[in-house]
């Protein structure tokens, strides 16, 4: 095994919700633990650690990528998003849930919730792209996704639900989903 | 579960990229889209020195497809850059009509996610043999260009896989394209695969290609099995059953029993030896039915 004294570290610029965020990482460092241990965003969940799972499924330029199976190195000038960027905040400083989310808490599309990140970001820009799926088109967006609790029936329930929402004022929902980024987090070395 | 250490650099051409493959030699490894490599680096199953991320090569990511009509200056050949990522090639307008086999194969490749950064060089040169792609490469009778810095040669799909996980590139080439020809009018084309769940590594697959003549006669058949043996697997005496003859069900079954005979495949947790042989038998039937009837009804070439 190479030294790993004999490595240098590396600064790394990635752009994760919307925030700029500059770190030195060594090159071994996945995305998903440079997210969770440098930049304490804990919401990106770490099962299986060599993409079986998909509780750790980020958007990276827009599209879902398992983050365990990534170097934070190589999302150097890429954007990151992760489930933390889903609620927004209201006039009133009151904290809104995606009506993704909402739909997932509407459904009981979660119970332990481990895996819902993964799922959440997996449909985001699914359901962009088919706003108004099948079954099976569903089944097959969260085939990479594992659930050990619900069956992933409620899950499939959530969607639908999720989607009826959009059809109805999916003009609003088009918008908020632009603009539900997270207040900038402090950037850290 | 996390890497060991290793030193890490981003080549911006290829060129750069063939240098330091040259310099480091197999002290080295290639980084494509990471989906097989990364979890080798966290099972700790590969401990190279260097890694070289090809990520930022784009410009050996790109479908260029042949038109309908092949003319002097477009041989009808199907020419795919290497780094192009799975879900590129599968979203591809041109890939259903020149290509359907793959189209209809790709989203059997793993899920949605792992296709997004997966390539397709990635996942050929890798030589998994339970893979999808490189048993759809040797059906489809691809070409390799594997680059050195002393050039480009060319290698067939057929004679670049010399064994589990091993290939014909040399320790300082990489491959940086893949050419699919043009089929022959009238060929029919089928894709199956058997997994405990779908996206699961298959337990049997496999690729089925086959041309009817004027007179109705198979002709140029590929049969190819995937995770039944240390690479992908040519059935080429079933093919050979079937080459000249008039498609049957009976004539189908024969050869389906032939190919199970020229398949090696092993016990493992999901399925043993014999159980994979049985589902060799029933999806190669299927498949040479599928296929035939697809030739007969003129759809578009694979």
């Amino acid at each position: 095994m190479t030294d790993a004294s004999r490595i240098e570290p590396r600064t790394i610029s990635v752009r994760v919700n919307g925030t700029e965020h500059t770190a030195t990482v060594e090159p071994r460092i996945l995305l998903s633990d440079f997210l969770r241990h440098d930049l304490d965003l804990t919401g990106t969940h770490v099962g299986c650690e060599h993409g079986v799972c998909g509780a750790c499924t980020v958007l990276l330029d827009g599209v879902p990528v398992r983050s365990c199976l990534l170097l934070a190195i190589q999302a150097e000038g890429h954007e990151v998003r992760t489930v933390e960027s889903l609620a927004s905040e209201d006039e009133n400083g009151e904290l809104v849930l995606h009506p993704l989310q909402e739909a997932f808490r509407e459904a009981h599309g979660l119970q332990c919730g481990f895996c819902t990140p993964g799922f959440l970001l997996t449909l985001l820009p699914f359901l962009d792209e088919n706003p108004n799926p099948t079954e099976k088109e569903i089944r097959q967006a969260i085939s990479g996704n594992l659930c050990r609790c619900t069956g992933y029936q409620h899950i499939v329930d959530a969607v639908r639900l999720a989607a009826q929402h959009r059809g109805t004022n999916g003009a609003r929902q088009a918008e908020e989903t632009e603009a539900g980024e997270p207040p900038g987090r402090e950037t850290r070395a | 579960m996390k890497p060991p250490p290793f030193d890490y650099v981003v080549p911006g051409s290829l060129d750069e990229a063939l240098d330091l493959l040259g310099d480091h030699g197999t002290e080295a490894k290639l980084l494509a889209g990471g989906q097989s490599l990364i979890p080798l680096l966290s099972f700790r199953l590969a401990q190279p020195a260097l890694l070289i991320d090809l990520n930022r090569l784009d410009d050996l990511a790109y479908v260029r497809a042949g038109t309908d009509a092949p003319s002097a200056a477009d041989d009808g050949v199907l020419r795919i850059g290497a780094m192009t990522r799975q879900r590129a090639l599968e979203r591809d307008p041109a890939i259903a009509r020149v290509a359907p086999l793959l189209a209809e194969a790709l989203p059997w490749i793993a899920h949605p996610q792992i296709r997004n950064r997966g390539t397709v060089g990635g996942s050929l040169a890798h030589a998994d043999p339970a893979a999808e792609l490189p048993a759809l490469a040797v059906a489809l009778d691809a070409r390799f260009h594997l680059t050195g810095r002393r050039g480009v040669r060319q290698v067939t799909a057929d004679d670049f896989y010399t064994g589990l996980f091993a290939t014909a590139l040399a320790a300082d080439e990489i491959l940086t394209e893949i050419e699919i020809p043009a089929a022959a009018p009238g060929t029919g084309w089928a894709f199956l695969e058997q997994a405990r769940r779908p996206g699961d590594y298959a337990q049997v697959g496999l690729a089925v290609r086959l041309t009817l003549d004027p007179s109705r006669a198979c002709r140029n058949v590929r049969l190819v099995f995937l995770s039944v043996g240390d690479r992908p697997m040519v059935a080429s005496r079933a093919a050979a059953a079937l080459e000249g003859e008039p498609p049957s069900e009976s004539l189908f079954a024969e050869a389906a029993e032939i190919a199970t005979g020229e398949i090696d495949p092993t016990d493992d947790i999901h399925a043993s030896a014999e159980f994979k042989r049985h589902l060799a038998r029933v999806l190669a039937g299927r498949a040479l039915t599928r296929a035939a009837q697809r030739a007969a009804d003129g759809e578009s070439p694979s």
